[in-house]
């Protein structure tokens, strides 16, 4: 967690009025104090809203439902944790129920294309999003940063989520089991499984890459 | 020697301090474990190259101007309301009403020194009916107001706007008479009455301080913030104290909170109503 403490606490301050007291006058009824913990800490959030969801539109609208959860949550907070932490932790747990809703719509719409062996019924949609790559998808240029983007994508919600706040964000494992709400041990099982999934997706490039960078 | 399983290598990778020094021991020895761990350096390695795109330095700004509409109305301290641009006028004409109030009361309401004790009890049955009356107006008139918010029904599927305009204008009418009564309960001890106006006067700033257009979802949210206060049924509860107590032939005896008003010295009481009288009878 000390990495993502780190990164909240560097970002940039648009007034020098403290988190706590922003969030006593937002409290208080003045809505616009909520403001700076807005533009203090968006950045933060959308760093790990784009590694959760893997392209800008979604983390947009992933951050702003955050802040407004946030803001309507605010009374939960009574000061339990430094609000950078806490925002942070409502955008996780939104993006982990945005991927897993995410995914069972994606289950239903390929389930009718599969029974099509030849393709020639497949979504006009999913067509145009496999051969269009996203501008992120290009602004990673290398192959192996596509490869990655690629893997990440096919893994669970669980285990991208626990990935992001480990690898990333430097969360502990409390910290995640809590968003999975799971138990430690099984929250640590998430985190090597998706290492796992990760390892095997790029085995090909990985080695070369290990070798090229000299990593003993 | 056996090697460790990969979940340890990525522990290890990861800094736990479990086995660390077993592991590491196997490690120095053991070159298919090195590059096992290699491959997981290089899984991380390939995480740590994806870019993510900088948002932009005023990206906060662009959330805040994105979410600041969608943010839902939070209750004001009634004092800060007084202060508002729109209300200064207003307020301040009130303030100096209730001066003249205080001053109207100072000087021509003097008590004889030799009233009897049955025309100083006659005088204040007559003072605390006149307050009843003026609070059970002012409770009707709310309650009237609820009621018209509360049957409005907005179709959400048409998207169309519904204009409180009307209603706001009331309630902030509503808003400064309740804000006396209010006072004069809780300096005399009538906690029951008290509250209700302290609940209503939230309801009401609830509505003057709205757009005076709102979205359908919005209203609704405000019908459904009304219902779950239940200040419709507690007003007329108190009301329905008030109607019994201006109704002798009905009257039944109040609990003791409710009598509390009827406890009332004779000043406040007296203040209340000549500002009514001053108000022309604006109750």
């Amino acid at each position: 967690m000390t990495q993502m403490n780190a990164s909240v606490e560097s970002g940039p301050a648009p007034t020098a009025v403290p988190d706590a007291v922003a969030v006593e006058r937002t409290l208080a009824g003045d809505r616009d104090a909520y403001r700076v913990l807005v533009e203090r800490h968006s950045q933060n959030v959308y760093r790990l809203a784009y590694r959760m969801a893997g392209n800008s539109h979604d983390a947009e609208e992933i951050v702003q439902e955050a802040f407004l959860r946030g803001y309507q949550k605010l009374k939960q907070f009574a000061g339990q944790a430094n609000f950078g932490t806490w925002v942070y932790r409502i955008a996780a747990n939104y993006a982990i129920d945005r991927l897993r809703q995410r995914k069972v719509e994606d289950s239903r719409r390929e389930l009718p294309s599969r029974d099509k062996e030849d393709g020639s019924e497949m979504d006009p949609l999913a067509q145009v999003k496999d051969s269009a790559p996203s501008p992120e998808r290009l602004a990673g240029s290398s192959q192996l940063a596509y490869r990655m983007q690629q893997a990440l994508k096919e893994l669970t919600p669980a285990e991208r989520t626990a990935i992001v706040m480990r690898h990333w964000d430097g969360c502990g494992i409390e910290e995640i089991a809590s968003v999975l709400k799971s138990s430690t041990t099984a929250a640590k099982n998430t985190v090597f499984r998706a290492v796992q999934k990760l390892r095997s997706a790029l085995e090909p490039f990985a080695e070369g890459r290990a070798k090229a960078m000299g990593v003993e | 020697m056996e090697h460790p399983k990969e979940e340890e290598l990525i522990a290890f990778h990861d800094g736990d301090r479990t086995n660390r020094e077993r592991v590491q021991e196997h490690l120095r020895a053991c070159a298919e474990c090195r590059v096992a761990l290699e491959k997981i350096e290089a899984v991380f390695a390939a995480m740590d190259s994806l870019p993510v795109p900088d948002p932009g330095e005023n990206y906060g700004q662009r959330v805040w101007a994105a979410i600041s509409p969608r943010l839902p109305e939070k209750q004001p301290h009634w004092w800060e309301s007084l202060f508002a641009p729109s209300r200064l006028v207003a307020v301040s004409a009130f303030a100096a009403m209730v001066v003249a109030a205080f001053l109207a009361g100072h000087y021509w309401w003097h008590p004889k020194p030799d009233n009897t004790h049955v025309e100083s009890a006659d005088t204040a049955k007559v003072r605390e009916r006149v307050l009843v009356v003026a609070v059970g107006n002012h409770l009707s008139k709310s309650e009237m107001l609820l009621i018209e918010l509360s049957n409005v029904q907005p179709n959400p599927a048409s998207g169309k706007l519904v204009n409180i305009s009307a209603e706001q204008h009331r309630a902030e009418d509503l808003l400064e008479e309740n804000r006396l009564y209010r006072q004069t309960a809780l300096k005399e001890g009538d906690q029951v009455m008290a509250s209700t106006l302290d609940e209503l006067e939230r309801t009401l700033l609830d509505v003057a301080n709205s757009p005076e257009e709102v979205t359908p979802a919005r209203f609704d949210a405000m019908q459904k913030k009304l219902e779950s206060r239940g200040i419709l049924f507690k007003v007329r509860v108190i009301q329905q104290g008030l109607r019994d107590r201006s109704n002798p032939a009905k009257q039944q005896p109040a609990p003791k909170q409710q009598q509390n008003i009827s406890k009332m010295p004779a000043e406040p009481r007296q203040s209340i109503s000549k500002i009514k009288n001053t108000e022309g009878n604006k109750v």
